[in-house]
């Protein structure tokens, strides 16, 4: 992995190696997320408006992590961190609370019951976006 | 979903996906083999997708056909943006990401199957 100290930020640094991966797992996601709850806002929004609101939301969130990590950069790591952070206190809270409000959650959103409906992975994305950006840090 | 096809494409992703995680564990970046494969895959994706336009027209079954068509058409690209992606990343993180591509696909069709057999939502 590129560490070294630069004087100028280095862009490439989120996007190479594991990064690459990363985002790809996000783009996954952005789709995911985007097709999820537009599906769900345009067909029947007063079924769940709430779970509808939150799958939107982690769609936004998707899209501005995977942006961030594209563009590299001091702003998008900062940017991209408080994403990531938002995004596990969301995937964690609302997974806590599907299963124990479920009256709040007529129908589904990407993080119920901790993301279980995508095998559990929007739970443990958040935590290896913090792990990558603690670890392209020094380089940005 | 015709069964055969389904499984051959969960098959070829599963062997992929063994392929990706021994190279990942040997630190080795991606080889053409598994571009060759995943471009088979591709292939069988699209005859899949034929069939399945054909399919839904003729079925009389109550299929959801906006999801139905999402996912059949959804697991054909994941494919070539994960080959093109991974392309520009000759070392681990080039293999993850195909690694990750054909785990999308299986997730993918497995949901495409369950959407043809009358799942909603």
């Amino acid at each position: 992995m590129p560490e070294t100290e630069t004087e100028h930020p280095d862009h490439n640094a989120m996007r190479t190696g594991w990064g690459r991966a990363l985002i790809f797992v996000y783009g996954v996601f952005v789709v995911a997320a985007t097709g999820r709850s537009v599906v769900q806002i345009a067909t029947d929004f007063g079924k769940a408006p709430l779970a509808y609101v939150l799958s939107a939301l982690a769609a936004v969130l998707y899209i501005v992590a995977t942006v961030c990590l594209l563009r590299g950069g001091r702003t998008a790591w900062r940017v991209a961190s408080v994403s990531v952070v938002v995004e596990a206190v969301g995937v964690i809270g609302i997974g806590a609370l599907s299963y124990a409000v479920t009256s709040l959650f007529p129908d589904k959103t990407i993080w119920s019951h901790f993301g279980q409906g995508y095998g559990y992975v929007p739970l443990v994305l958040p935590f290896f976006g913090i792990a990558w950006l603690r670890h392209t840090r020094a380089a940005v | 979903m015709n069964t055969v096809v389904s499984g051959v494409i969960l098959a070829m992703c599963a062997i992929t996906v063994v392929i990706a995680l021994v190279h990942l564990v040997r630190d080795r970046p991606a080889e053409d083999g598994m571009y060759i494969l995943l471009g088979i895959l591709e292939l069988v994706l699209l005859i899949q997708l034929v069939w399945g336009a054909i399919a839904f027209a003729t079925t009389g079954r109550d299929v959801s056909g906006v999801l139905f068509f999402a996912y059949l058409v959804g697991v054909c690209v994941a494919a070539p943006i994960g080959a093109f992606w991974s392309l520009a990343e000759r070392s681990r993180g080039g293999t993850a990401v195909l690694l990750v591509a054909v785990v999308t696909i299986a997730a993918l069709q497995a949901r495409l199957w369950s959407i043809w057999h009358g799942a909603h939502a």
